[in-house]
């Protein structure tokens, strides 16, 4: 006989029915007629930008050995659209909302989450701070210490709903950001943003994607994903969202020994349209196989090493 | 590539394509969008290009392996009832959707006159295949040196003195959809033209495959999955 395993977690106080969300960017309204969202930890809508955005030119993706590059750009319609809208949509759905913003200034980041935060059902507030297909050369406020702390500290004094930082993984050392946000108040980290990638047509010699450089995701970067999650589950106690080549249930898992609470699928959607239920009853699956009764029993398991 | 599709429940129109995926470990990874080629009672048949690592795969399949298909997604054409003559206008495997579109208007008595550009006269496809729908078939070839835009123009000229034109299709070349966006504004014909792009999630949720429509004097953003691949040929913005 096996117990049926539990399968919720708690964000920084935001408490979900099992730790398998969407990764911001890779989902929308339109995945409604593939998958029940009402069986998701969270629903993640794209990031919202203040002012509609047109994007990057395109193409806009394109594949690499494991994975793709993506220079979208975060097309938006603005946040006046996504307040009457996007988030309204997402009304008719039990699972929670996690509104993910994006914007150009500390400023504005504090402005959008006050008005965002005030949505009833949004139950928490991701901050894009690492989107690399905005700034030349990826730069994003993600990449400095000081100004992220800055970013979270404002964004900490408009809202007491749960904050989640997305962490970009395109830094020397991730433990200072991660611990930036700690100490400015965040309640939860999303380890991590697309990795700043470019590809090249060697016939045409252009560059594979419109925006030249782009974010880097898929299964390709799992490793280096799993190694940001332990480094960040090291330096802080605030609990992690594991993002980056979760294709399988087992990606999942191993996410979770590193460290990290839940994980957010992007790529893998693309894939498997309906890859989040499949990742949710592998989880569920491996947790029956090893007589797991709750995630807590996964996270931050992995083995060290016996030192002599 | 034949495909039983009886499991798919779904009306499927041309103009519409499914996301086929082309492996079954992650490299290639992201599944390929394929244009429906030919309707059939009990099967699917796409064509398609060997370009690149996915269509590769699909070579390699053999008679009664799997295909995992995504689909049917994408606004299909539409053929009014009023049409009489239909003209297509297509490069190279662009004609794949405009077949699955002579197959339909043959089927609703609907006469089509095609034009077909490609490389060389090896690279013409499917000329047969339209003619066997009763389409009327010209082809053009740069090995020829008659694919160009004045002699395609010409071309659309004499097709509109010997027969009115009710409606053109038109897939796989942006220069001649150029050209036959002039054509029907100066003949007053309605166009539709199938875009291909970069596909991510091919459901409307990514951003990927973008383009920029006309409507009225303010230019914005479609998604080419969703809201097309099928799009009015007048309001496309043709960079």
């Amino acid at each position: 006989m096996s117990i049926n395993p539990n399968l919720a977690v708690n964000i920084g106080g935001l408490q979900l029915q099992n730790p398998v969300m969407p990764a911001s960017g890779a989902f929308g309204e339109d995945m409604e007629e593939v998958i029940d969202f009402n069986r998701l930890g969270a629903v993640v809508p794209k990031s919202i930008t203040k002012q509609p955005r047109g994007g990057n030119q395109t193409p806009r993706v394109c594949e690499t050995y494991g994975g793709m590059i993506n220079s979208i750009g975060i097309q938006s319609k603005g946040i006046n659209y996504y307040l009457k809208h996007i988030l309204p949509y997402y009304q008719k759905y039990q699972s929670p909302l996690i509104s993910s913003i994006s914007a150009e200034s500390i400023d504005e980041f504090a402005e959008m989450s006050e008005t965002i935060a005030e949505v009833p059902h949004v139950r928490a507030i991701e901050l894009n701070i690492s989107c690399p297909n905005l700034k030349g050369n990826g730069l994003a406020f993600g990449m400095d210490e000081a100004l992220t702390y800055e970013l979270i500290r404002k964004v900490r004094g408009v809202t007491d709903k749960p904050i989640i930082a997305k962490l970009t993984p395109n830094v020397t050392s991730i433990q200072d950001i991660a611990r930036a946000c700690e100490e400015a108040g965040a309640d939860g980290l999303n380890v991590a943003n697309t990795m700043l990638a470019m590809a090249i047509d060697v016939e045409s010699r252009k560059p594979k994607v419109g925006n030249i450089m782009g974010g880097l995701s898929g299964p390709a970067v799992k490793p280096i994903i799993v190694r940001l999650i332990y480094q960040v589950y090291q330096a802080t106690k605030l609990p992690i969202i594991g993002c980056g080549g979760v294709m399988t249930g087992m990606d999942a898992i191993e996410m979770m020994l590193a460290g990290a609470t839940a994980v957010q699928v992007g790529t893998a959607n693309f894939v498997t349209p309906t890859a989040m239920i499949d990742i949710l009853e592998e989880i569920k699956a491996y947790m029956k196989r090893h007589g797991l009764v709750c995630i807590d029993d996964i996270v931050g398991g992995v083995a060290e090493p016996v030192t002599k | 590539m034949v495909v039983d599709a009886s499991p798919v429940k779904e009306t499927i129109e041309p103009g519409q394509f499914f996301n086929i995926k082309c492996g079954e470990s992650y490299f290639p990874l992201l599944r390929r969008p394929f244009s429906i080629y030919k309707i059939n009672d009990t099967t699917l048949e796409f064509m398609y290009l060997v370009k690149g690592a996915g269509t590769k795969y699909l070579t390699r399949l053999e008679t009664g392996d799997k295909v995992n298909l995504f689909g049917p997604l994408g606004k299909p054409f539409s053929l009014e009832q009023s049409y009489q003559t239909i003209l297509l206008v297509a490069r190279g495997v662009g004609i794949a959707t405009l077949a699955a579109l002579a197959q339909k208007a043959a089927q609703d008595g609907i006469r089509a006159v095609a034009i077909l550009s490609a490389r060389t006269t090896n690279d013409l496809l499917a000329a047969q295949e339209l003619q066997e729908f009763g389409a009327e078939v010209y082809k053009v070839t740069e090995e020829e040196g008659t694919s160009d835009v004045a002699n395609v123009r010409k071309m659309v000229n004499q097709i509109m003195i010997e027969h009115p034109i009710d409606a053109v299709f038109t897939c796989g070349s942006k220069r001649l959809s150029i050209l036959l966006q002039d054509m029907i504004k100066e003949n007053h014909i309605p166009g539709q033209i199938a875009l291909e792009e970069h596909m991510g999630c091919a459901m409307g949720v990514c951003y990927a495959c973008v383009c920029d429509v006309k409507e009225e004097d303010a230019v914005h953003s479609v998604k080419v999955c969703k809201d097309g691949p099928v799009f009015p040929l007048e309001k496309v913005v043709l960079k």
